[in-house]
């Protein structure tokens, strides 16, 4: 195990965070407080209350997985695609370190940044409106799972991407529509019998639908199969990963 | 001199179909300057990624330091070194922290006092906090070359290291790879430019088109090249050389038109002088004289075109 080139690694794409402040951090702070006004204050004043929560409380945990997400994906497939087109993979092609060790630095890194920001709209999101946790261990399982999940699917689109407009296809033409209709927003039992059943084929529903499950313990579907839903798409991920590596898939010829 | 590259079999062709390796092997001794000399296109890059594991081989085998370079990937790689042709640098980085991920990535404890002398042999002390995006392209030569030595390796590959490099810079380089020899550290350096190769290697070998073509000691080829023939075109034909002329060992050529006479211009032991003197006491008239000097130029274009 080469631990001093997973530190290296690690600390790189923090240090690279840190130089994209703005852009990591400080912008998605401030969408999600647009969110909280424009949702949680202007619209949810006149929307009654979710299952006894009310309508800004309830957004809270969907508005949590919605950063989280986009933000894991961005972070992730930026921090290897980079390299990848500036030509410096070469340097950790060429080290002694194995794949499942340029993994877990790049993903790691990734996820670590989404849950500072994670915790960042959370303490945000409390100057708006009440919040309460019920299972907050549950809640720390969710969002760590979530990260690490999201951060995978994000390695593996910017190992996938050939330019710069395919490592933006899959976030703004997948997940981001699958996050806005996964109950983010709204709790699915508001919808037509028939979407209800579709909604269920989305994977983020029950990302959501758990985590907001660990706050007010209201949920869509069971928090059991929230978990098992999750851990599925982490297999998925992770399964996609050791394949890429074991073909050398866009990084070896 | 033990063997510190054991290359054997090694072929690689792309996807497409591209055949950019046929069987190569090639044997790299611990502590040589090797120079590998071939035209664009050759299989350069190819061969050194395949050995840095850039790139996967079709077929073949490749050992350094007696460790498989995929099987004990880690520690082969541990071992090299890869200046890459390319100037790619993480942009927004400071020279200080590229080199010190480096030494990380390739598994050695944090050492700042060897990363001052590291800098500081290359000239890059000053800038160790500038971002690398703002150095010229000579330091950011010297800057792939530190990271590239930051974890102290055994072999130090240096891809085409002077393409684009002034003079100033080509000279600290060529110093630094002879300290580096000195240490005891294994040199292999691709190239199209010939004198680079005679001025810095212990052996030359010449690829083209995928194959090695020759591998050689510097010094047996230079005797080669430093042999030069003297042709005396006679007046008339001569049907066999005069005893008299005997210790000259003079080559008669068929029509009996011309005499050749080779010698080996450093030494200088009997000039050109003294034989057509000889000639003239012999009472053999010539019409004409030249010389001609073989350079690695010719060789290795006479090699390459063979080949072709």
């Amino acid at each position: 195990m080469n631990l001093y080139a997973i530190r290296a690694i690690y600390r790189f794409e923090m240090a690279r965070a840190w130089r994209t402040l703005t852009q990591s951090i400080i912008s998605p702070v401030i969408s999600t407080s647009l969110y909280f006004v424009v949702f949680g204050a202007a619209i949810g004043s006149r929307i009654p209350e979710v299952e006894g929560v009310s309508y800004g409380s309830f957004i809270v945990p969907g508005l949590m997985m919605l950063s989280l997400l986009t933000q894991s994906l961005s972070n992730a497939s930026f921090g290897i695609y980079f390299p990848r087109f500036t030509g410096t993979i070469y340097e950790v092609l060429s080290a002694p370190v194995s794949y499942l060790e340029i993994a877990v630095s790049y993903v790691g890194a990734a996820a670590t940044k989404s849950l500072i920001l994670g915790v960042i709209i959370l303490a945000t999101a409390a100057l708006f409106v009440p919040i309460r946790i019920e299972h907050p261990l549950w809640m720390v399982m969710f969002l760590v799972l979530t990260a690490v999940t999201f951060s995978l699917l994000g390695f593996i689109i910017g190992i996938w991407a050939d330019g710069f407009e395919k490592l933006q296809l899959v976030p703004l033409l997948v997940v981001t529509p699958l996050a806005f209709l996964g109950g983010t927003f709204y709790s699915i039992k508001m919808l037509p019998p028939l979407w209800q059943t579709v909604t269920l084929f989305n994977p983020v529903v029950y990302l959501v639908s758990g985590f907001r499950w660990s706050f007010y313990g209201i949920s869509d579907v069971s928090p059991a199969i929230s978990l098992g839903m999750t851990l599925l798409f982490l297999l998925t991920c992770i399964a996609i990963v050791a394949w890429i590596f074991r073909t050398g898939y866009r990084l070896k010829p | 001199m033990s063997t510190m590259i054991a290359i054997s079999g090694l072929t690689k062709t792309y996807e497409g179909g591209f055949q950019a390796l046929k069987t190569v092997d090639l044997d790299i001794r611990e502590g040589e300057i090797f120079a590998l000399l071939g035209p664009n296109g050759a299989g350069k890059t190819t061969l050194i990624s395949i050995v840095c594991g850039l790139v996967n081989a079709s077929s073949g085998r490749v050992a350094v330091g007696g460790h498989d370079i995929v099987r004990d990937y880690r520690r082969a790689r541990a071992l090299i070194g890869l200046v890459p042709q390319e100037l790619t640098t993480e942009a927004f980085e400071s020279v200080w922290n590229a080199v010190s991920f480096s030494r990380g990535l390739f598994g050695k404890p944090a050492d700042p006092a060897r990363i001052e002398r590291i800098l500081r042999d290359l000239s890059l002390w000053d800038k160790r906090d500038n971002r690398i995006m703002t150095l010229s392209g000579g330091m950011k030569r010297r800057l792939l070359i530190a990271k590239a030595l930051s974890h102290e390796p055994r072999v130090l590959f240096l891809d085409e290291p002077t393409a684009g490099v002034d003079v100033e810079l080509r000279r600290d380089m060529w110093q630094l790879v002879r300290g580096l020899q000195a240490d005891g550290v294994t040199v292999i350096l691709t190239t199209h430019y010939i004198e680079e190769a005679e001025e810095m290697a212990d052996r030359i070998g010449v690829i083209s088109r995928g194959e090695i073509i020759l591998v050689e000691d510097k010094a047996t080829l230079m005797h080669k090249l430093g042999r030069k023939q003297l042709s005396v075109h006679l007046q008339e034909p001569l049907a066999a050389v005069p005893a008299t002329l005997g210790t000259w060992a003079l080559e008669r050529s068929d029509d009996g038109q011309t005499l050749t006479y080779t010698y080996d211009a450093e030494r200088h032991e009997r000039g050109i002088g003294d034989l057509l003197n000889a000639l003239s006491a012999a009472g053999i008239a010539y019409k004409d004289v030249n010389t001609t000097q073989s350079s690695l130029e010719d060789i290795f274009v006479s090699l390459v075109r063979e080949k072709a």
